[in-house]
């Protein structure tokens, strides 16, 4: 596995640190006037989010992270893992556990692409498209013609994620949802 | 392909302001601006400076020889001290490998010049009275580097013993304990990430401890505690300016070359040769004097208001 130095520090760049992997969001040089430079860091590890801090001497160096992000369609779930297959033709298929999917969950739509995340083989996060289309299973019964008067229920989507709709919707209506806010963007057609 | 420059329009006209600025200041004070090679044999042998270096050749295909861009024209003026130039300040480029970042290019303008005569002290008043014409900003606060860790830290940084200076630099800066090797890593990151970030009125922090001294004279203070006669005008948590009483001892200057190479050859950094046109030239005689440097570039980011130094350059370094 490569070998990096505080200077090839990019946003975007996958190192190991404390034995998680991490990739770079922030790289800034910090030099007094007549002393040594240093470089302080910001990383999300990526296995739990979290952002940290740190600060190397300049020179000092990490092992990049082996991780590779690929494009996969979600198969279906055995009720523990998540199944996805590979689009590039390999029809190779992965297992991705609850903590990996986390992030998705909300929006895993069967033969939807999402991008998966593997670190040493294991896939450790899913990311869902920005924006996914899916149907409504439960809402209070709409108020026909009701567009104008910007009122809000909820609904409950087919993956189990609940969203605030406008008043007109109604169940087996398949919706255009942001998955970044959680929001309501439109109906989609049938 | 970005080939526009990342500086304003205003910008320009800012800067070019600044630099009539400076030198009308100057022409007042009847202080000589100067011009020295920015290309020389000799560099700076600091062991946290890395020069650029340019191949020259004095004919095509000949082999070439290693010539050093300048860090800071330091050695040249001092040359020029020697020779009886009197006061003298330049207005140049200096480069300074590896160096960039939000306030950092590798390539940048510098302010320097020398008072022959002047104390440390009067040195501070005159960058005080430059920087404050320019700035208008509040008059400026003298701290010893000890009282400012007192300040922050409730430490004495010249005499706390370095397993504490370890224990406390580890419990405040996110590093790991392989990195804390020495007490001048430690107080470094200490003054660094603790102390500078907090430092946003100009303050000029004086009496370095003596392992900083750089081109400084060391005295003993009123502890007896050996400290550099030098100082550093901070401001928005950012290095201004840095000032020398300047060390004219040829023989400490040749003990220092000395100390800085073996620095670098522990380091496995490259070997830099002593200066030996400047030890030539303080054998010679350099008189009592005291020198600043001054980061031209940062001076305009404060005085516009801007966070970035790409906001001040024409062009940095990826797009030069």
């Amino acid at each position: 596995m490569a070998v990096y130095s505080t200077n090839e520090f990019k946003p975007g760049l996958k190192v190991m640190l404390d034995n998680d992997p991490c990739s770079i969001l922030e790289n800034e040089m910090v030099k007094p006037g007549k002393g040594q430079a240093f470089n302080r860091v910001r990383l999300r590890n990526l296995l739990n989010g979290r952002v940290w801090e740190r600060t190397f001497k300049s020179g000092e160096t990490l092992n990049g992270a082996d991780i590779s992000e690929s494009s996969m369609e979600y198969l279906y779930t055995d009720g523990e893992f998540y199944h996805f297959m590979k689009t590039d033709g390999s029809f190779e298929q992965i297992a991705a556990d609850k903590n990996a999917v986390a992030d998705a969950l909300n929006w895993l739509k069967e033969q939807d692409q999402y991008v998966v995340m593997v670190w040493n083989d294991a896939p450790i996060s899913v990311t869902p498209p920005n924006f996914v289309e899916m149907e409504v299973t439960e809402t209070d019964p709409g108020l026909r013609g009701d567009t104008a008067t910007g009122g809000t229920k909820p609904a409950k989507l087919a993956s189990g994620a609940m969203v605030k709709v406008p008043l007109f919707v109604e169940r087996g209506d398949i919706l255009k949802v942001d998955t970044r806010t959680g929001e309501y963007v439109s109906r989609a057609k049938k | 392909m970005h080939w526009q420059p990342t500086a304003s329009k205003s910008m320009f006209a800012a800067r070019a302001a600044l630099n009539a600025q400076i030198r009308s200041f100057f022409a007042a004070r009847a202080v000589l601006e100067v011009e020295t090679p920015l290309m020389c044999h000799a560099s700076g042998t600091d062991p946290n400076l890395h020069p650029v270096t340019a191949a020259y050749q004095p004919y095509p295909h000949a082999k070439s020889q290693t010539l050093y861009l300048q860090t800071s024209p330091e050695f040249a003026m001092k040359r020029l001290l020697c020779a009886g130039s009197g006061a003298i300040f330049q207005l140049c480029k200096a480069f300074r490998n590896g160096e960039s970042g939000g306030r950092h290019n590798p390539e940048f303008t510098m302010l320097e010049w020398y008072r022959p005569g002047f104390s440390l002290t009067q040195l501070m008043d005159e960058v005080e009275a430059l920087v404050v014409s320019v700035l208008a900003c509040s008059a400026m606060q003298r701290l010893s580097y000890r009282q400012l860790f007192q300040q922050t830290l409730a430490i004495d940084p010249h005499t706390l013993p370095l397993a504490q200076l370890q224990t406390l630099t580890l419990d405040r800066v996110p590093v790991s304990p392989s990195a804390v090797t020495s007490r001048a890593v430690c107080l470094d990151l200490l003054y660094g990430h603790v102390i500078e970030p907090t430092l946003l009125d100009p303050v000029f922090v004086y009496h370095y401890p003596a392992e900083q001294a750089a081109l400084a004279r060391v005295v003993d203070d009123e502890q007896g505690q050996p400290v550099a006669l030098r100082f550093e005008l901070v401001m928005q948590g950012m290095e201004l300016a840095n000032g020398y009483d300047e060390l004219i001892d040829a023989e400490e200057q040749a003990l220092r070359f000395a100390a800085d190479q073996l620095h670098r050859q522990q380091q496995q950094l490259p070997h830099i040769a002593s200066d030996e046109f400047l030890l030539a030239a303080l054998s010679a005689g350099m008189p009592a004097c005291a020198g600043v440097a001054l980061g031209v570039d940062r001076l305009l980011m404060l005085q516009t208001g801007v966070t970035h130094i790409d906001d001040v350059l024409a062009f940095p370094l990826v797009r030069a």
